[in-house]
């Protein structure tokens, strides 16, 4: 039998708050399918199973905070299934139905919880018409239309977890725009809703730790970009519009390759470093309401640029909409930010912890270049390494640098 | 179709392609990508669906022309005229 555990999806998770099954017990489970959807602080995220079996008991229940580690579900064979068939238990069968099918549990998707959630209306109170009586965000949106105005007592702030708390004690005495009166008839609710602001103290969690813990080195070199983009162009006028390329592409696939030459910085440092023998670039995608999320592009280094391109048309509008897979939050092995669309030149990162690494593209500018002993005008980008000394050390971090921008000067190859 | 009428269309295909964004509010003359923040990818986006609702074709060297509203509703009025 095999534990399901809650997920640390990222530095800065300590718990999560279940709100949904998609399974019930006696259900079989493959690798990769979605169990659970569970809200954090960046957004609900449906949590995948990495093991095939049958699930056995739920131990959680819908609308439960659940701490990182904790057992949410075990997983049996088929032959201790069969066995648990024949011999049902006493204690187990109860608690099964109770947290497949709580009293109170409402058919919803995620998306209706949310927009109910920040709107501050109790979803049990709208009438579905999705799939047997399912919630959906339209009936959402017909009950936000129907309130006349909303109620005095609703705050637009949702309380803050309690992990988040003790980073801003400050918080408390900031008067929100609504008075909220003394007896509020409503309860307030009971997770953090993914907002901006939840967004921002959980990437304020993972940084702190990381400028706390990982000593940082940093470097910088800087290459021609005229071979790739001249290459990206003519890449781009034979493809309709919909396969087109951005840069990204071609910077993501050099990371990844060059990461194939200097295994030593696709690796987490917890207890020592741990080479990871995929390489999953975390790819920093900025929210326009303030925060990022970095979404994990798989296997990078044995996809093809479309196939990049298509991972990058997947990931970003879900992690905009807070809206990403556990696998997508967890497995990164690097990541990659581009900061280049505001103009900047140069980026110097921080590291997300458990990784070692960090690569910054700034802005491609065109700059005087001598190369042969000529001069001439390029388009020039500045790469900068921000790597953990614990892991690798200078001359490691040189090497990958001067991979990536070898790969960026035969863009055929990438 | 009338250039009021491609404004109306474009300002609804910016709003769902960055729906945190307000594109009502662009004057005539600012930038689109730097006004409502939308970079690369959300601007790729916004071509892919301008392409598919007004059956043209924008090649990548225009993408220098159609900076503003202004600019983007002429350069679609004319093609769609085409």
């Amino acid at each position: 039998m095999l534990e399901y555990k809650m997920p640390s999806l990222g530095a800065d998770m300590e718990s999560g708050f279940l709100r949904e099954w998609r399974v019930k017990a006696g259900d079989k489970i493959r690798k990769g399918d979605i169990i659970a959807e569970v809200e954090t602080q960046k957004g609900i995220v449906e949590i995948e199973v990495f093991d095939e079996g049958i699930i056995g008991e739920l131990l959680v229940q819908a609308d439960e905070q659940v701490p990182v580690g904790r057992t949410m579900a075990t997983i049996l064979t088929e032959e201790e299934a069969g066995k648990a068939a024949t011999v049902p238990t006493k204690a187990a069968a109860p608690l099964i139905e109770k947290a497949v099918a709580p009293p109170h549990h409402i058919r919803a998707s995620p998306l209706a919880r949310r927009i109910a959630s920040e709107k501050g209306i109790d979803i049990a109170t709208i009438h579905g018409t999705g799939p047997d009586g399912a919630v959906t965000r339209e009936d959402v949106e017909h009950a936000i239309a129907a309130q006349v105005a909303p109620p005095a007592t609703m705050s637009e702030k949702p309380e803050l977890s309690k992990e988040a708390a003790p980073a801003r004690p400050e918080e408390k005495p900031v008067t929100p725009a609504i008075e909220v009166p003394p007896a509020a008839p409503k309860e307030p609710p009971k997770a953090p809703v993914a907002s901006a602001e939840t967004i921002r103290m959980a990437v304020a969690a993972a940084m702190s730790k990381s400028n706390r813990e990982v000593p940082h080195y940093y470097l910088e070199t800087k290459t021609d970009m005229q071979p790739a983009l001249t290459w990206l162009t003519e890449a781009n006028k034979q493809r309709p519009v919909k396969e087109r390329l951005l840069p990204a592409v071609l910077l993501i696939k050099a990371v990844a390759k060059a990461l194939s030459d200097v295994p030593d910085l696709n690796a987490w440092w917890e207890n020592g470093l741990q080479r990871k023998e995929s390489i999953n670039v975390g790819y920093v995608v900025a929210l326009r309401t303030g925060g990022i999320m970095v979404p994990t592009i798989h296997d990078a280094d044995t996809k093809s640029l479309d196939e990049v391109m298509l991972a990058l048309n997947d990931l970003i509008p879900r992690a905009r909409a807070l809206r990403l897979r556990s696998s997508e939050l967890a497995d990164s092995t690097i990541t990659v930010t581009s900061l280049g669309e505001g103009g900047v030149e140069t980026v110097y990162g921080v590291i997300y912890p458990p990784q070692v690494a960090l690569v910054g593209f700034g802005g491609i500018t065109e700059q005087p270049w001598t190369e042969n002993g000529m001069l001439a005008v390029r388009p020039v980008l500045k790469i900068t390494l921000a790597a953990d000394h614990r892991a690798s050390d200078g001359s490691t971090g040189s090497r990958f640098l001067t991979a990536i921008k070898n790969y960026l000067q035969q863009p055929d190859k990438l | 179709m009338t250039q009021e009428e491609i404004k109306q269309a474009l300002l609804l295909r910016l709003k769902s392609i960055a729906p945190d964004t307000e594109p009502a509010q662009l004057q005539p003359d600012d930038n689109i990508r730097l006004t409502l923040g939308i970079d690369s990818f959300d601007y790729l986006q916004f071509i892919v669906a301008l392409d598919d609702q007004f059956g043209i074709d924008t090649p990548e060297e225009d993408y220098s022309k159609i900076q503003t509203l202004k600019e983007l509703t002429e350069y679609v009025e004319a093609k769609v005229k085409k």
